[in-house]
């Protein structure tokens, strides 16, 4: 185990799989002369060449075709955008042709690319620059979509991403990047999709969340337990594969659940777990679903109105009283 | 006419087509119009569902040039891709089975008469999208050059492609790159029923492809001899030196842009003196003639041909028809990988 930074992690799990595998690169935007605008990808060019680390204009299409074509002619690239909202420009080359390449033709043919990049919202950046999108990705058939919220889940499940032979949409919080944790060193760690893992236990009601939403959601358990109400936090770490088994095994425990997301709360993930325990665990609830998400807008600049457009610890909490109430 | 006459650049004997000869390209033409022509007949009669895409007019563009590639090369086409299923090799049952849905088509038949593919061919599919295969023929191209195989990727495109940005975006970084990629652009002069002079005020598309760095050449895609010899030498030129090169084949399409495009709705866009023009250009007609004059075939061998091909294709739709749909089963199979 070594302390490093959710970003160090990140360059970790891409160095190590370059090492392993002479069929893995990267490209994008800066990533490799400028050492990469958060400096995910520092130092990689010098160590693996121009060749595996490729510099890319600003364009998000070519970037996204890059990765597609190559990854569909046998090599495993890691598509890096400099933030998720910059590949909105390459929407058609992610759903259309990389996520539908294996299903249209019956398998004949993969496409184990990787698209990662900064996500999220924060820091004033408004509104093109400050949002999530994860939804859409989880909506569309043959994508994995995957948001690590410790520096050792980034390591981990970049790993497995790199590995898996489907596209994987991999979104890092920006306002993790500087977070730092425990790290394995051994370059066979990884973490598998699919596997939600418990952050707290507790007995009361369940708060999901993922990615930064999961710090929300333990400053938020922490602070409901001096009013005796004991929470149990689920990071999902993927939303595709979902890890419908841990949630509901926890909800049978409970009764009672909370789901948080970052991105808006109309059509988002959240509506498709409350969904989905209406579905398969409706007797289980003591009380309604309650969901805590992003206001329904585009981000604002002023700081009052961002912090009100963010879902926060104490929406959280809000929605906790609710459910216990 | 909409198009601009073509000046062919003099052949370079040295590289004249050796394992494939003229003979061999006119029967793979020839192919691919009846077989065209026998996928309209049976979309007519229902067999066939979705669009239908023929590439009557335009087969020298695919018979002139996939037929010199070697293996390890790889095509990437539009949804007009019947004809470079047939060019690579794929057997014209397994193309016929998949434009009728069943579970022995190149694509199991989950892809239809746009998504034909045969990786095991070096084709990696026909793309619904306009403009689609062009961004994902940059990193086919850098995983040719990345591996150092001295391969090639051709990836064709239409007019319309040349107005997505994604197109620009791929050329742009395929110069910059410098990626082994012949980009052919069939040119036949209309995307859907929009001409070129209306969809661009620079219709130059050299000069748009040289704008990105790369070697921009112009053929006439009525004429197959110059497709071929043209072909030969631009392929021979990206093996060498590993650059890609942007060949415009101006061509025309003898039918609409797709089945719903009849010829009622042509009238809207184009005139019946201007198809009757350049149907008088036929190329499998040309290359017949061609071939007939210079003495290379006979009037015994032809029809040998059309035979060949007429069982080719009956045997094709009993292979089509008595295959079995897909089970119901295999709905959610393939949305990921396995493994």
């Amino acid at each position: 185990m070594a302390l490093m930074r959710y970003s160090e992690a990140l360059r970790m799990a891409m160095a190590e799989e370059m090492e392993r595998d002479p069929d893995v690169f990267i490209c994008g935007e800066e990533v490799g002369q400028y050492q990469g605008t958060f400096r995910v990808t520092e130092g990689l060019m010098e160590r693996f060449g121009p060749m595996r680390v490729v510099d890319t204009p600003i364009s998000e299409i070519g970037i996204a075709g890059l990765a597609t074509g190559a990854a569909m002619a046998g090599l495993r690239p890691i598509a890096e955008f400099m933030t998720w909202s910059f590949a909105l420009s390459a929407m058609d080359q992610i759903i259309n042709h990389a996520a539908k390449i294996t299903y249209m033709s019956s398998g004949r043919i993969t496409c184990p690319a990787v698209f990662r990049g900064p996500a999220g919202t924060g820091n004033q950046l408004s509104a093109q620059h400050s949002q999530s999108l994860e939804s859409w990705y989880a909506h569309t058939p043959g994508l994995k979509v995957v948001l690590p919220y410790t520096p050792a889940d980034a390591k981990g499940l970049l790993k497995t991403a790199i590995r898996d032979d489907s596209p994987v949409i991999f979104m890092e919080h920006a306002g993790l990047y500087a977070n730092r944790g425990e790290v394995p060193e051994d370059p066979d760690f990884t973490v598998p999709f699919g596997e939600a893992v418990i952050r707290k236990p507790g007995t009361d009601v369940t708060i999901i969340g993922y990615s930064l939403m999961v710090r929300k959601c333990l400053t938020a358990a922490e602070a409901l337990e001096s009013e005796g109400i004991s929470c149990e936090v689920i990071d999902l770490r993927t939303l595709t594969p979902l890890d419908m088994e841990t949630i509901l095994s926890s909800v049978a425990r409970t009764h009672r659940v909370v789901v948080t997301q970052e991105e808006w709360r109309n059509v988002g993930i959240a509506a498709e777990i409350a969904a989905r325990l209406a579905d398969e665990a409706f007797d289980e609830l003591d009380a309604p679903i309650l969901r805590v998400g992003g206001a329904d807008v585009p981000m604002p600049y002023a700081r009052e109105l961002e912090r009100a457009a963010i879902p926060n610890e104490d929406h959280i909490i809000e929605a906790v009283r609710q459910v216990t109430r | 006419m909409t198009q601009q006459a073509v000046a062919v650049p003099p052949n370079e004997p040295e590289v004249r087509s050796r394992a494939f000869d003229l003979p061999r390209m006119y029967e793979l033409m020839l192919l691919i119009r009846r077989f065209e022509e026998s996928l309209y007949r049976k979309y007519r009669e229902g067999k066939i569902g979705g669009y239908l895409h023929r590439y009557d007019g335009q087969e020298a563009l695919v018979a002139g040039v996939v037929p010199l590639l070697e293996p390890g090369d790889l095509v990437l086409s539009t949804y007009r891709d019947h004809a470079h299923a047939l060019a690579v090799g794929t057997p014209p049952g397994e193309i016929m089975a998949e434009l009728m849905g069943r579970a022995t088509g190149c694509a199991g038949g989950k892809g239809g008469s746009m998504h034909l593919i045969d990786p095991s061919r070096g084709f990696l599919g026909g793309d619904g999208i306009v403009g689609g295969p062009v961004p994902v023929s940059v990193g086919v191209g850098f995983a040719l050059k990345y591996r150092a195989e001295q391969r090639i990727c051709v990836c064709y495109f239409g007019d319309g492609a040349m107005n997505q940005g994604g197109v620009h975006e791929a050329l742009n970084m395929a110069g910059l790159y410098s990626l082994p990629i012949l980009f052919i652009l069939e040119n036949n002069g209309y995307a859907m029923g929009t001409a070129v002079h209306r969809s661009t005020a620079q219709p130059d598309m050299l000069l748009k492809a040289r704008a990105h760095g790369v070697d921009a050449r112009r053929v006439d895609g009525m004429d197959p001899i110059a497709v071929l010899e043209q072909a030969e030498t631009a392929l021979e030129e990206i093996r060498r030196t590993g650059a890609p090169i942007f060949m415009e084949m101006t061509c025309y399409r003898f039918v609409g842009h797709g089945v719903a495009d009849n010829a009622q709705q042509q009238q809207f866009y184009r005139s019946t003196e201007e198809i009757e023009e350049w149907k008088s250009r036929d190329p499998v007609e040309a290359l017949k003639n061609h071939l007939l004059g210079s003495g290379d075939l006979d009037t015994e061998r032809i029809e040998a041909m059309e035979r060949t091909i007429a069982d080719q294709i009956t045997a094709a739709i009993e292979f089509a028809e008595s295959s079995p749909a897909p089970l119901p089963d295999t709905l959610y199979e393939h949305v990921f990988a396995k493994g």
